[in-house]
C-alpha cells in the first residue's frame, strides 16, 4: 500500500463536512487513558472509508485501530492532526512514520491551542461581555455578544486546522508557525487587559447597584485582597477562597 | 420544587453541561450564559444574567488548560441563574445564597466529571480487544455512550443540585440578618478579588499588558467623571 488511494483535495465536501462535525465530539469519550484519542479515530472515521475495501477492508480497520490510541492535543486544533493523519493514511504513508508524527504533533498543538484559546480568546471573550453588561446591555445583548465573538473566532480556527491538515499532510509543521498562532496570544491578552480596565469596574458598579456608601471600602479591600491573591499565584484556588468567604458569611447572616 | 418541575432545567442542564467538553464546547457552559438561560426559563432573565456575571467572573479563575481538573460551570450555571431567579426581588440574602450553592454545584459536578472518566475508562478495558481490531461499531457506540454518559451526569447532577438547594436558599433567605448593601458589596468584593488575581495570573507576564491595563482604568475613570 505505497500509491497514493486518492487525493485528499478530491475528498467530498459531505465527508469534509462530516469530519468537521465529528471534531465538535471530539472529547464525547475523553478518559484517562486514550485520552481523545479515541475521538481522533472518530473524527478520521469518515475519510478512512475511501481506503481499498471501504468499511470491511483490511487497511481500513488497521487504520481505524491505529488512529484511535492514545493522543491527547487541543480540541480546536485537533483538525490539523485529523486533517494530515487522514492525508497520511489514505496516501499509504508507512505506519512508523505516521506513529511517529502521532507522537511529536500533540504537544505543539495542545500548547499553541492553550496559550490562543483558553488562555486568550476565553478571558478576551468573557471580558468584552462584562463590558456590554456593564455599560448596561439587556441579557440578550450581552449573551449574544459573548457567543457570536467567542464562535466567530472558534470556528474559523477549526476550519483553518481541519483545512491546513488536509491540505499539507504530515507537512504542517510550518503551519504552526502562522502569525496568528506565534503572536496571537500577546495581542489578545493586551486587548483583553485593556477591555479588562474599562469592564471589570463598570461591572462591578452595575452589580453593587445605585448605592455608593461602601464604594470606598469595596476599592480599598479589593485591591488588598487581588494584590494578596496574586502574590500566592499557583498555591491558591480564588474559587475556593470564594466558596470558603462565603460560607461563613452565609452562616453569619443566618446565625445574626 | 418537585422531582417533575426540575426536569425541565435538568435538561438544560445536561445541554449545557455536555458542552463543558463533550459536545460541542460553543461555550454555552460558560455561567454568563447558562445562568441567563436558566434566568430566562424561571422568567426573570435580569436575575439570571446578575447571577451569570458574578460567576463569570469567578469562572475565570478555573480555565480549562490541558487535563486540568476544574469546577463544571454549564451546570452550575443552570443551578445558580434557576435558584437566583426564584427569589423574591430585593432580599438581601439571594444572591450570596445562590453564588454559594452554584460554586458548590460547580465542585460537585466537576468530580462528577472525573468519575465519568474513570467509568469510561473501565469501559475501554472491555472493548479493547474489537478496538484494537478496528471495529467501526465498537469505536463509535463507545464514543456516543461516552456523550450520553456525560449528557446524564450533568443533569442528573442538575436535578439533584435543584431538589436539595431550592428549599436551603428559600429557607436562608427567610432568616438572612445582614443588611442588603453589605450582603451586596461582600459578594462584590469577593468576585473582584478573585477575577482580578485570575487575569493577573494570566496575564502578567505579556509584555506590555500593565500598561494597558492602565489605559483601560483611565478609559473607565473618563466615563465616570462624563457621566
Amino acid at each position: 500500500m505505497t500509491a497514493p488511494v486518492e487525493s485528499t483535495f478530491g475528498l467530498p465536501l459531505r465527508v469534509k463536512a462530516a469530519m468537521f462535525f465529528r471534531l465538535l465530539a471530539l472529547q464525547g469519550s475523553w478518559n484517562y487513558e486514550t485520552l481523545n484519542g479515541t475521538g481522533l479515530g472518530f473524527a478520521m472515521e469518515p475519510a478512512l472509508t475511501r481506503l481499498p475495501g471501504g468499511r470491511n477492508g483490511p487497511a481500513y480497520r488497521a487504520a481505524l485501530a491505529r488512529q484511535s490510541r492514545y493522543f491527547n492535543t487541543h480540541p480546536y486544533l485537533a483538525g490539523v492532526a485529523v486533517g494530515a493523519l487522514s492525508r497520511a493514511e489514505l496516501e499509504g504513508v508507512d505506519p512508523t512514520r505516521i506513529e511517529r508524527f502521532r507522537t511529536a504533533l500533540p504537544g505543539p498543538l495542545g500548547s499553541v491551542g492553550d496559550r490562543l484559546v483558553w488562555a486568550s480568546w476565553l478571558p478576551f471573550c468573557s471580558l468584552v461581555a462584562l463590558g456590554v453588561y456593564g455599560a448596561g446591555g439587556s441579557p440578550l445583548a450581552v449573551v449574544g455578544t459573548f457567543l457570536v465573538l467567542y464562535n466567530a473566532g472558534h470556528f474559523a480556527l477549526r476550519a483553518w486546522a481541519l483545512h491546513v491538515g488536509l491540505s499539507r499532510g504530515l507537512n504542517v509543521a510550518s503551519a504552526l508557525g502562522n502569525p496568528v498562532l506565534r503572536r496571537g496570544p500577546q495581542y489578545i491578552a493586551c486587548a483583553a487587559a485593556l477591555v479588562a480596565g474599562i469592564a471589570l469596574p463598570l461591572s462591578l458598579q452595575r452589580i453593587t447597584g445605585p448605592g455608593r456608601a461602601l464604594a470606598g471600602g469595596i476599592v480599598a479591600t479589593s485591591l488588598i485582597g487581588i494584590l494578596l491573591l496574586a502574590a500566592l499565584r499557583e498555591r491558591a484556588e480564588g474559587w475556593r477562597i470564594a466558596l470558603g468567604v462565603l460560607a461563613v458569611f452565609v452562616l453569619y447572616s443566618v446565625l445574626t | 420544587m418537585t422531582l417533575l418541575e426540575t426536569l425541565p432545567l435538568a435538561l438544560l442542564g445536561g445541554l449545557f453541561g455536555l458542552d463543558v467538553v463533550s459536545f460541542p464546547q460553543i461555550m454555552i457552559s460558560r455561567p454568563i450564559v447558562a445562568a441567563t438561560a436558566a434566568g430566562a426559563f424561571i422568567g426573570n432573565p435580569p436575575a439570571g444574567l446578575l447571577i451569570g456575571v458574578v460567576l463569570e467572573m469567578i469562572a475565570l479563575d478555573t480555565l480549562p488548560f490541558g487535563a486540568a481538573r476544574y469546577p463544571e460551570w454549564g451546570s452550575a450555571g443552570v443551578v445558580g441563574g434557576a435558584l437566583f431567579a426564584s427569589q423574591p426581588a430585593g432580599m438581601p440574602g439571594a444572591l450570596p445564597a445562590s453564588v454559594l450553592a452554584a460554586l458548590l454545584t460547580a465542585s460537585i459536578s466537576g468530580w462528577s466529571m472525573v468519575v465519568l472518566r474513570r467509568l469510561i475508562a473501565s469501559r475501554l478495558e472491555h472493548l479493547r480487544d474489537q478496538l484494537e481490531e478496528g471495529s467501526r461499531y465498537a469505536l463509535v457506540s463507545f464514543h456516543l455512550s461516552g456523550m450520553t454518559m456525560d449528557l446524564l451526569r450533568a443533569a442528573l447532577v442538575t436535578t439533584l443540585a435543584m431538589l436539595i438547594f431550592a428549599p436551603i436558599v428559600k429557607a436562608i433567605v427567610a432568616v438572612w440578618g445582614s443588611e442588603s448593601a453589605t450582603s451586596r458589596a461582600v459578594v462584590v468584593v469577593v468576585v473582584a478579588i478573585v477575577a482580578g488575581a485570575a487575569l493577573w495570573k494570566v496575564f502578567h507576564s505579556v509584555r506590555y499588558v500593565l500598561w494597558f491595563l492602565l489605559a483601560g482604568l483611565l478609559a473607565w475613570t473618563s466615563i465616570l467623571v462624563t457621566r
